[in-house]
């Protein structure tokens, strides 16, 4: 309803769309900053001289003979051979997901369907695991996994991060079940199937816009993940985030930063991506949670 | 549902949970009281043509064993947690018996690695969470106000900062306050001072990553409630207008109260994730100035060659015990209100 009042330019108006634009400023300059200055050498993108380098690339014309250059991405990816961790991250990423939404979905189906007590409990309890700090739950798997000799490999990571990912996949799918109506696997088995085939057969066919959801954020969670990946594996295994940490020493050192930053640049295109395509399921997502209290 | 049925559908992922995130927990308590082994140390006795020389020389191969038969170390009961890395009984006492001021005292307490680090991880925590709790709704209703066309586009970029890799982002910022990044640059040329770096000082590192905080947390803040803010009833709000309520008094009076739950949603979620802070630290290699409790532990874990492991398990217990008290109001929350609804 846009009464003349709503529609005219008040001073509040005014006062919040300059507000906002600060936040757009301050929530996308660092990465067009970012971007943008990846193309260029180390003098043009840390000039202390005169910032307007950074955007005309004045050294990098000097010392490439070109206004953009592509050598941080050919050091990162060729040189340090950072399409290895990508290989490993996709290798991660994708069980975890594919792992964590199966077993997800058949527990938060029975969570949101059992009329019990301690359903509520279980979900306390995955409320708490939440809340661990995972380096806490590293520092207990360290000495185990050595003691077994499992660490170090893909699967034995994939497996932590499934654990990991339970409570918050519970919850969401728990919340995205009990809005499917119950009616629906009840008539199923008033007609014979079993809970299994109900679920099967009437429940997979319209669980998808809930599990492409809790997916999105498995794979957030896969693929933000530092303090697992950076702990359990091992050098030639290394997933993409920790990999840009070890760049960071060497590359100091070396005065190889641009390689780095081509690096962090490449890990956060898919992300870009990622929001490009699902922002409207991925807000649904962080409020679904909110609405059920 | 059947016990039965419940318990075979919920049972691949209550195992996964039973095995790597309470297991773990008992394995770090067990952990925290066992202590490396001591090296094994063998006296020989070098004789030259100046006389004999005894030397003290660490017997690897008998060390090396002795962990391979204990890998836990040996049984230390709860000393890692007195020590001076931990809770450092002893130390505290003899401040509190030297010091004569309160401020001496504290400043003798902040220099123990272990309450220097839970200093700055309260502080973070409690700094971030009302800083994004606040913004967040004046960024909500800043947006709520705009013409339809504009919010899309400004929820995409919003959502950047907050889905971006937390080592990625804190390091996306980190070139930009360097002293030759864009910010530090700027920075020194407003203050006049070429000197002037944001990593030098413990206080301005401890506003850098708090700023890097909340520019991350804020976008989730955010989201929830703009979500929140499109179902203010508006019979509520044209009511509130009719009586002569202003702007202001309707947003105190209707639309705070309408999201309450999500204000204390979000305050949960945040005390949560702010609390295990970590990653920013490393970004900005902040750790002469500033050290979190998951950074203390993982500076335990990495110890090359050598991780110690008892360090670590009492510090992460310590944690844990810390994350106990910030969930213990929301737990007893919900059990009052779970016990008060007609089952």
């Amino acid at each position: 309803m846009a009464t003349k009042a709503q529609s005219r330019l008040s001073p509040l108006k005014v006062v919040s769309i300059i507000f906002v634009i600060i936040w757009v400023l301050l929530a996308s300059f660092p990465f067009l900053w970012t971007v943008w200055g990846s193309f260029k050498v180390q003098g043009d993108f840390f000039s202390k001289a005169d910032w307007t380098n950074a955007i005309f690339g004045v050294q990098t014309l000097e010392q490439t003979g070109s206004r953009f250059t592509l050598d941080g991405y050919y050091g990162a990816w060729v040189e340090e051979e950072f399409w290895r961790s990508v290989i490993n991250t996709s290798i991660v990423v994708f069980f975890t997901v594919t792992i964590s939404l199966t077993i997800g979905t058949l527990g938060g189906y029975a969570l949101a369907r059992s009329g019990y007590k301690y359903a509520f409990w279980l979900l306390m309890v995955a409320l708490v695991f939440r809340a661990m700090p995972h380096i806490t739950l590293v520092s207990g798997y360290l000495l185990p996994f050595f003691e077994w000799n499992i660490w170090g490999i893909l699967p034995t990571t994939i497996i932590v991060l499934v654990a990991i990912n339970q409570p918050f996949t519970l919850w969401m799918l728990h919340s995205f079940f009990l809005n499917i109506p119950k009616d629906m696997d009840e008539a199923a088995m008033v007609d014979g199937c079993t809970r299994f085939q109900a679920f099967r057969h009437v429940i997979i066919p319209v669980m998808w816009p809930g599990v492409i959801t809790t997916g999105l954020f498995s794979f957030l969670l896969a693929y933000n993940d530092f303090t697992v990946t950076r702990m359990l594996l091992s050098q030639e295994n290394e997933t993409i985030i920790p990999k840009i940490q070890s760049f960071l020493g060497s590359a100091q050192v070396e005065g190889n930063v641009m390689f780095a930053v081509a690096a962090v640049v490449s890990a956060t295109v898919p992300l870009f991506i990622l929001v490009m395509f699902f922002q409207r399921q991925i807000v649904s997502g962080l409020t679904a949670g909110a609405v059920k209290g | 549902m059947k016990h039965k049925t419940f318990f075979w559908f919920i049972l691949p992922t209550l195992s996964a949970m039973l095995l790597f995130i309470a297991l773990p927990i008992v394995s770090v308590a067990i952990q925290s009281l066992y202590i490396e082994h001591e090296q094994v140390l063998v006296v020989t006795e070098n004789c030259g043509p100046f006389g004999c020389t005894e030397a003290t020389a660490v017997d690897l191969e008998a060390t090396a064993s002795l962990r391979e038969e204990q890998p836990l170390g040996r049984f230390n009961g709860l000393d890692t947690y007195t020590n001076r890395a931990h809770l450092a009984f002893a130390e505290i006492g003899e401040s509190w018996n030297t010091t004569e001021t309160w401020s001496a005292f504290f400043s003798e307490v902040l220099d123990l690695p272990f309450y220097w680090a839970l200093a700055f991880t309260l502080t973070y925590t409690f700094v971030v969470t009302p800083f994004v709790l606040v913004l967040g709704l004046a960024i909500a209703v800043a947006v709520n106000n705009l013409p339809k066309m504009f919010k899309g586009p400004t929820i995409f970029v919003s959502l950047l900062p907050m889905i971006v890799t937390p080592l990625v982002g804190a390091l996306i910022l980190f070139w930009m306050v360097d002293g030759d990044g864009i910010i530090g640059a700027t920075l020194q040329w407003i203050t006049g001072d070429p000197t002037l770096s944001l990593k030098a000082t413990t206080s301005l590192n401890w506003v850098m990553l708090i700023v890097y905080g909340i520019w991350s947390s804020l976008p989730f803040a955010f989201i929830v409630f703009y979500a929140g803010l499109q179902t203010v009833p508006s019979e509520t709000m044209e009511a509130a207008m009719i009586d002569g309520a202003s702007k202001w008094q309707s947003m105190r009076h209707v639309v705070v109260p309408h999201l309450m739950p999500l204000v204390i949603f979000i305050s949960l979620i945040q005390l949560m994730d702010n609390f295990r802070v970590f990653e920013p630290i490393i970004s900005f290699q902040a750790e002469a100035h500033a050290r979190s409790l998951s950074w203390i532990i993982y500076n335990d874990l990495i110890e090359a060659g050598n991780p110690l492991y008892g360090s670590a398990g009492a510090s992460s217990i310590l944690t844990i015990i810390g994350v106990a008290f910030l969930l213990v109001p929301v737990l007893i929350r919900t059990w009052r209100d779970f016990n008060s609804k007609p089952v």
